[in-house]
C-alpha cells in the first residue's frame, strides 16, 4: 500500500511517501488512520485531529468507513486551499 | 481544458484562443485569482512575502476536469477552461483562471462562479505562505465550503 502525505501532513511526519504493509485487520480508511498513528511520534501528531485531514483512497475521495486494500494508494493531506 | 502548470498564463491570449472559431459564443465570463500580500490570518502586521502552491499530480487534474465535466451538465457551455498553477509565488503573481463561454450571458457568469467556488473546496490544492519570520501553511475557510455549498442547491434554469 502506498501512502502520500501532503501539505503539514508532510512537515509532521516527516515522510512525502512510504511503502507500508499494515496487518491484515486493517480493511478500512478508519482503521489505517488508527494504525498510522502507531507509527511514531510524527504519525501520531499528524492525526492526532483527524477533523483536519482529508483521505483519499485511489485519488478518490474516501471516507471512515470506505474499503483499503493492498495495492492501493491513499493519501492523506489538510482540507484544501487552491484557487 | 484543464491545465496544472508552473509556468505564467497570458489571459488574453487564453481567452482569445477560447472561443477562437465558434460563433455561437456569445458571452464569456472569466476569473482570475491573484496571490494578496495579506497573510491569511489576518494576524499583525506580517505581509506575504511569497506563497507555494503544492498539488497532488493526478488527483488534481482528476478534480479539475470532474469539476468542469460538472459545470457542463449544469449549463449550455461552448467551452470552458481552468488552468491553475503551482510552485512559488509572489503577491500580484496569477494563480488560477477560470473561463466559460456560453450562448448568453447568465450561463457564462453563472458556471464561471460556480467552478471557482468549487475548485475551491474539491481540487487538492495547498497554500505555504511566507511571511518572512517563517512559513505557515494557510487553514481552509469556512467561508469557502458555504460558497460552494450554495451551488449543491440552486439549480440554474439554463440547466432544465
Amino acid at each position: 500500500m502506498k501512502l502520500l502525505y501532503f501539505a503539514w501532513l508532510k512537515s509532521k511526519t516527516g515522510v512525502a511517501e512510504e511503502d507500508l504493509s499494515p496487518p491484515e485487520d486493517v480493511t478500512t480508511v478508519a482503521a489505517l488512520l488508527d494504525w498510522l498513528k502507531t507509527r511514531g511520534p510524527g504519525h501520531a501528531e499528524a492525526l492526532a485531529d483527524l477533523s483536519l485531514v482529508r483521505v483519499a483512497v485511489n485519488q478518490e475521495y474516501a471516507r471512515p468507513g470506505d474499503p483499503v486494500k493492498p495495492g492501493d494508494e491513499i493519501a492523506l493531506f489538510p482540507p484544501v486551499t487552491g484557487g | 481544458m484543464i491545465r496544472v502548470q508552473r509556468e505564467d498564463f497570458d489571459v488574453g491570449a487564453e481567452l482569445a484562443a477560447l472561443t477562437e472559431g465558434n460563433p455561437k459564443v456569445g458571452g464569456l465570463t472569466s476569473f482570475v485569482g491573484l496571490v494578496r500580500d495579506i497573510n491569511a490570518k489576518g494576524a499583525g502586521d506580517r505581509t506575504v512575502s511569497a506563497m507555494t502552491l503544492e498539488h497532488y499530480p493526478g488527483m488534481t487534474e482528476k478534480m479539475l476536469a470532474r469539476i468542469e465535466a460538472e459545470a457542463h451538465e449544469r449549463w449550455p457551455l461552448e467551452a470552458s477552461l481552468i488552468i491553475h498553477r503551482y510552485g512559488r509565488l509572489e503577491p500580484g503573481d496569477r494563480i488560477v483562471l477560470v473561463a466559460t463561454a456560453s450562448a448568453h450571458r447568465q450561463a457564462a457568469f453563472e458556471s464561471c462562479h460556480f467552478l471557482i467556488d468549487w475548485l475551491k473546496t474539491k481540487a487538492p490544492f495547498w497554500k505555504l505562505e511566507d511571511t518572512g519570520d517563517g512559513s505557515q501553511w494557510v487553514d481552509a475557510r469556512d467561508s469557502d465550503d458555504q460558497a460552494a455549498a450554495r451551488w449543491a442547491k440552486t439549480k440554474p434554469d439554463a440547466a432544465e
